[in-house]
């Protein structure tokens, strides 16, 4: 592919320029305001001039000679008419000003005492950094200060003040960018390095332009509008504005203007000078365009979001990637992603060309572009491209030889990388074999919804395909599914069946009972071949039919979700149900023990047949959801009503207390907030006792099954749906506000009653009367308002946490040690155990005992 | 084989397996068992160990980082909520674990669970008392009235006789409380009341009025800082609960338990115990908060970040100005936040940035020294 010869970058050194250098690099001076002649051709001394680099088509750069996107650009410069300040450094000249001696330069630190306090500051910036050794030396210049007389040369030390943003004056008197520039000029080389300024490299005259560089025309390209106009950058603008002040200034200057003129002339140009840099000083009005927007420089270039470092230099962007809506396919394999074909046919995969591989490369050749599979192009040896289109092919398939690289369709098989926004953790970006699907959207297993944290309500996922050895191999060992399996955030698992593949298999271990043909068929269904294993009787039981998939010497004893037990002897699951607790993400404990024993890809290929096997057995029993299945007996619901009734009647002799004034109230607590509380509890009490009878109730329905198994729902939807609804919690009061002293004016005024307080008596199923509602949707809306605040506050958190901690890593002693390798831990988490590698933090030492003493007896 | 010599062989492994890993083994061997098998448990506990151990070069930050950011989002907002049923209002959720991030000096709820020594923390009448002695209790409290009397320049202050019987004090001494605020001034009490008369000649009236303002706010008992007490029974034993906090004044106190006492300011941790003591108390409680949410995240997680936080000597928040200003390298600094003032800084210093961290390679396109960057393949050239 590319044959350039890669070095590595191992430092980058930051430093200053010194007027000098910025001529010596300079390639040009900029001496006019104009950009381009007549004719449209960048005027020579111009800020647009061919030797800063070329921006457009068919010119050449006159300093490399090279075209538009080849020349790098080049730096120009002006000079100044007068001095100007940096207003970057404003603060650091000032603080320079001010501690050094007004007649002789030298720091205001007698000589016996500065080689303790080099020590002291050397010890500061080592600490706590550049900014706090500026601030320690300020302090002790402080303390001598107070004498008013320079240490040196006894010189009377006068006070100077910085009126912001670049004003210096002594006395009341304004210090003029020369006369600062001056005093800088004086302090002594040695005495900089008090400053912690680097010796030799640097001078803090310079902080004082006389010389502007010019940025090359590369960096600020005018774009073409569709009419023919130009439009320049804005930077393009500025400097035009600090070129023509600038000659402006030179002209009076040589002409012998008066002082005022010149003066404003000069405040004129430390202004545009200013604002170049930083059009965003607080003092300073923002320099706009004529429309009155706000021109962009360069320190708004930098930072920021959208600055060239986060943005640009940060933020990578790739091609060979795609990104559309994802849909489920619980047929597909877990580690598999369907890519429908029209993305398979442009997206491609470089194979290099060996004597071995040359046959089955040129059929894809053959194919070419427009025919799956094929392929789009070659890549000589010599670096050079060829498209394959019906002209070319004969010729490509005549000249492809050892060494080419044919860049070929996306075929079955193919690693990918698969991944959806906000990636939050490593779960989010896995890698997936492709599977070329017919339609228009990418296919995933339902399983591997939680780590991706998707769903399918227009979701959309992207898709890279790595393009070197290296590449793949990384993405195959360290990023695929089942690699990821175990989360290194609490040791779990994250993937494990859900929904319809919890239920099925929940079914079909608790009641069904299937002719050997029918499990048979089933099991065929999810991959199984040999029914060597299925027992010979005619009515088989759906715990034989699951225990056909588990391994023949797998050995586990659990828990269902109910708290019966489960176990599993010899591959034969003999009592307990399949439920959450055991094929489920996070709880998935018989998934767990598999993975433990068998390793994560038997586990993946496990899951997979688990869950298909529960889909085909809800696809043949059939199961669905109605209004019906919310029905209560008769008796369930009065049983319920009566539970209501009861608390509600608690509530109102509690109120009756309060009024009474007989309420005690709870430590630490006014009575008005025990009321509430105690009101809370009593209502809380009965939703929660209802959802339990609801739960219990004989009449089995699809929705109590699925609650039941942990597929979908719990007791409190359940509750919600057929018994009640409850009470209405915003922000963990029962709701207080609306209108004066009441919530709606429905009620009367200070009513306490659970109804006019949010008590909701209704479920979903009888539905809800309008106060009812309405409360319901204030908690909807407050939820809602809730997340929106939250979402910005803890995407913060994170970047920050990021930020702080993104280069600890654990070293081959053990230790974990960030970039500049201090250690942060002597040994990772005290005990150097890698979370992924746990069963929750822990090693599990009860399994070997378990193991051990099980072997022994 | 007898316990004790189950723990002669479980001591036997002390150089190879963490302590956490022994305390596991301990729980979980049964009471009798051969010796044989017991060394065949330590044997394979050994190999599991080892095979659980993190791989060098392994992000561990990162994947501590994502650990607590990405379940940030699934955390609640709502600022106020009772810890336990009735007790106090204290900072959860986000808000809290931010605060805690942040190293914030001044908390939205500071909060300390006292705990006492053996015969104080048994009933609640004991408890009760030493709960309202600590509480800070201002003059204020005490008085019905402030009377000024412009005429005869007085100042004379009725107090509620229940109130100060409560607090098992008399007039005189509120007036001891009070003296030194009071220079200038004649005092004089009675049942009831006090009399303050400007001394000498008939000054300004001002001088009264500041007078009442001082001694208003002046500390009777109690400890400062502490506003509210709350004594509450947690197990077997009563504790005190107080919001705002003084943990040096109340480690002071002999009936305390010092060796169980916490506060929930990290900073005052900080200054009282020390930073190994800071950095459990981040620990705690940021554990405590994520349990509360009912969120699971590793404790190991939080130790890197507490850890990070306290290598110092000193606590350190995950700002700007704390963790992230400490970075070696330039690059890492300016693309987390101000990249100006880093820039300039870098410049003007002469910095140079060895490229050791992640967001500088990933700058210059280069591999990142972490994980399969980290190690270099060295091939021997014919």
């Amino acid at each position: 592919m590319n044959h350039n010869v890669h070095k590595k970058i191992i430092s980058i050194n930051f430093g200053f320029f010194s007027p000098k250098q910025v001529i010596d690099v300079a390639s040009a001076k900029v001496v006019t305001p104009e950009l381009y002649d007549r004719e449209g051709y960048p005027v020579d001394g111009g800020l647009m001039d061919l030797r800063l680099g070329v921006i457009d088509p068919g010119l050449r750069c006159k300093t490399c000679g090279q075209k538009l996107k080849e020349c790098p650009g080049h730096f120009g410069y002006i000079e100044l008419a007068r001095p100007v300040i940096h207003v970057k450094f404003v603060r650091h000249v000032f603080d320079l000003l001010k501690s050094t001696c007004k007649s002789c330069a030298r720091v205001l630190i007698p000589d016996e005492s500065l080689k303790r306090y080099m020590s002291l500051l050397n010890k500061v910036q080592e600490e706590e950094g550049f900014e706090s050794r500026r601030r320690k030396i300020k302090e002790i210049v402080g303390k001598y200060k107070l004498k008013e007389k320079c240490p040196h040369c006894s010189a009377k030390q006068e006070k100077i003040k910085l009126e912001k943003p670049y004003n210096f004056y002594e006395n009341d008197v304004r210090l003029s960018p020369i006369e600062v520039r001056a005093r800088l000029e004086k302090i002594p080389q040695e005495d900089l390095s008090v400053f912690g300024f680097k010796e030799n490299e640097f001078r803090p005259e310079w902080l004082v332009l006389t010389i502007l560089q010019i940025p090359p025309v590369t960096m600020r390209p005018s774009i073409t509008l569709e009419s023919g106009e130009r439009s320049e950058d804005d930077l393009t603008h500025k400097l035009g504005d600090i070129v023509r002040i600038n000659q402006r200034l030179f002209e009076n200057i040589n002409a012998g203007a008066p002082e005022v003129i010149i003066e404003d002339l000069w405040d004129l140009l430390q202004y545009h000078i200013t604002t170049f840099f930083d059009n965003s000083v607080p003092q300073l009005p923002p320099a706009r365009h004529r429309g009155g927007q706000v021109l962009k420089t360069i320190a708004s270039r930098l930072s920021s979001k959208d600055g060239r470092i986060r943005h640009n230099l940060a933020g990578k962007r790739t091609d060979f990637s795609a990104r559309t809506v994802i849909s489920p396919d619980p047929l597909i394999d877990l580690n598999e992603v369907g890519v429908p074909l029209v993305m398979a046919m442009r997206l491609t995969v470089p194979e290099r060309v060996t004597p071995w591989n040359k046959e089955y490369l040129k059929k894809y050749i053959v194919n070419g572009a427009k025919k799956y599979p094929g392929a789009n192009y070659i890549i000589k040896s010599d670096g050079k491209r060829k498209t394959i289109t019906e002209e070319t092919k004969d010729e490509i398939l005549e000249e492809l030889d050892t060494g080419y690289v044919v860049e070929r369709h996306l075929i079955a098989g193919d690693i990918a990388l698969f991944n959806r926004q906000p990636s939050l953790h490593r779960m989010s970006m896995m890698c997936h074999k492709v599977k070329i699907l017919p339609g228009r959207t990418f296919r995933l297993n339902p399983a591997v919804c939680n780590p991706y944290n998707a769903d399918f309500d227009g979701d959309e996922m992207n898709l890279h395909i790595p393009q070197t050895e290296e590449a793949r191999a990384e993405a195959q060992v360290l990023m695929l599914v089942e690699t990821q399996l175990i989360s290194p955030r609490y040791g779990l698992s994250v993937v494990g069946c859900i929904h319809d593949a919890i239920t099925g298999n929940y079914l079909l271990t608790k009641e069904l009972v299937l002719t050997r043909n029918e499990a048979a068929d089933l099991l065929y269904n999810c991959g199984v071949t040999d029914f060597s294993r299925l027992p010979h009787k005619d009515k088989i039981d759906g715990k034989e039919v699951f225990s056909m998939l588990l391994p023949e010497d797998f050995n586990f004893i659990g828990k269902d979700k109910s708290g019966n037990e489960v176990k599993i002897v010899n591959g034969h699951l003999k009592t307990g149900l399949m439920d959450k607790s055991n094929l489920g993400q996070e709880s998935g404990l018989m998934l767990r023990n598999i993975y433990e024993t068998y390793g994560p890809s038997y586990t993946a290929t496990l899951l997979g047949k688990i869950s298909k096997l529960g889909i085909v057995v809800l696809a043949r029993r059939g199961f669905s959801i109605g209004v019906r299945d919310m029905d209560l007996p008769a008796e369930t619901k009065e049983e319920i009503q009566n539970i209501i009734q009861k608390s509600e009647d608690e509530v109102v002799r509690f109120i009756d207390q309060f009024y009474a004034g007989k309420l005690e109230s709870l430590p630490g607590r006014t009575v008005q907030e025990t009321l509430e509380v105690k009101i809370m509890e009593a209502l809380n009490r009965a939703r929660n006792k209802s959802a339990d009878i609801a739960m219990r109730q004989v009449v089995n329905s699809t929705a109590l099954t699925m609650a039941r198994c942990g597929s979908r729902g719990n007791p409190l939807n359940i509750a919600q749906m057929s018994a009640i609804f409850g009470q209405v919690a915003l922000r963990g009061k029962r709701i207080e506000k609306g209108f004066k002293d009441r919530t709606l004016s429905y009620f009367k005024e200070n009513d306490l009653s659970p109804m006019a307080r949010g008590f909701i008596r209704n479920n979903f199923k009888s539905g809800l009367v309008p106060h009812e509602f309405f409360f319901g949707a204030m908690v909807g809306r407050d939820a809602l308002m809730d997340t929106a605040l939250r979402t910005p506050k803890s995407g913060y958190l994170y970047r920050r946490l990021s930020n702080a901690m993104q280069d600890l890593k654990v070293e081959y002693d053990g230790t974990v040690r960030d970039a500049s390798s201090k250690i942060i831990q002597l040994m990772y988490g005290e005990d150097g155990l890698d979370v992924a590698k746990t069963k929750g933090g822990v090693v599990d030492v009860k399994k070997i005992v378990q193991h051990v003493i099980g072997v022994t007896q | 084989m007898k316990s004790d010599e189950i723990q002669k062989v479980i001591s036997g492994y002390k150089d190879v397996l963490p302590m956490s890993v022994l305390e596991e083994v301990e729980n979980s061997l049964p009471s009798t068992i051969s010796k044989s098998n017991a060394t065949q448990i330590m044997d394979e506990t050994v190999a599991a160990y080892n095979a659980a151990r993190v791989n060098p070069g392994e992000s561990v930050g990162i994947v501590s980082a994502e650990s607590i950011g990405e379940p940030g989002t699934q955390m609640t907002l709502n600022t106020f909520h009772f810890a336990g049923v009735a007790e106090m209002n204290v900072t959860t959720g986000l808000p809290r674990i931010i605060e805690i991030f942040d190293a914030q000096k001044t908390l939205k709820t500071p909060m300390m669970e006292v705990f006492l020594n053996k015969p104080h923390n048994t009933n609640m009448d004991t408890i009760r008392k030493f709960a309202t002695s600590i509480k800070e209790t201002l003059f204020d409290e005490f008085v019905v009235e402030f009377a000024l009397n412009i005429f005869d320049q007085t100042l004379r202050i009725t107090l509620d006789k229940d109130i100060l019987a409560d607090h098992d004090l008399s007039e005189k001494d509120l007036i001891k409380c009070v003296k030194l605020k009071a220079k200038g001034f004649s005092i004089e009490s009675t049942e009831g009341s006090i009399l303050f008369t400007q001394k000498g000649k008939a000054g300004e009236i001002k001088e009264l009025y500041n007078l009442k303002e001082k001694i208003r706010v002046v500390k009777v008992k109690g400890i400062k800082g502490i506003l509210q007490v709350l004594p509450v029974k947690r197990g077997e034993e009563y504790i005190v609960l107080t919001s705002g906090n003084n943990l040096k004044d109340i480690l002071d106190l002999p009936e305390v338990d010092a060796t169980r006492t916490l506060s929930n300011d990290v900073h005052e941790v900080y200054k009282v115990l020390g930073v190994e003591a800071a950095r459990h108390a981040i620990i705690n409680e940021v554990y405590k908060v994520i349990e509360a949410q009912g969120l699971n995240i590793d404790v190991r997680h939080i130790m890197l970040v507490a850890d990070l936080m306290t290598t110092n000597g000193n606590v350190k928040g995950i700002t700007r100005y704390g963790v992230v200003s400490e970075k070696a390298s330039v690059l890492a600094r300016a693309s987390f936040e101000t990249p100006i003032k880093h820039l300039i800084n870098a410049a003007l210093e002469g910095e140079i940035d060895n490229l050791t961290s992640v967001v500088e390679n990933v700058m210059i396109n280069q591999p990142v020294p972490l994980g399969t960057g980290l190690p270099g393949l060295v091939t021997k050239m014919k």
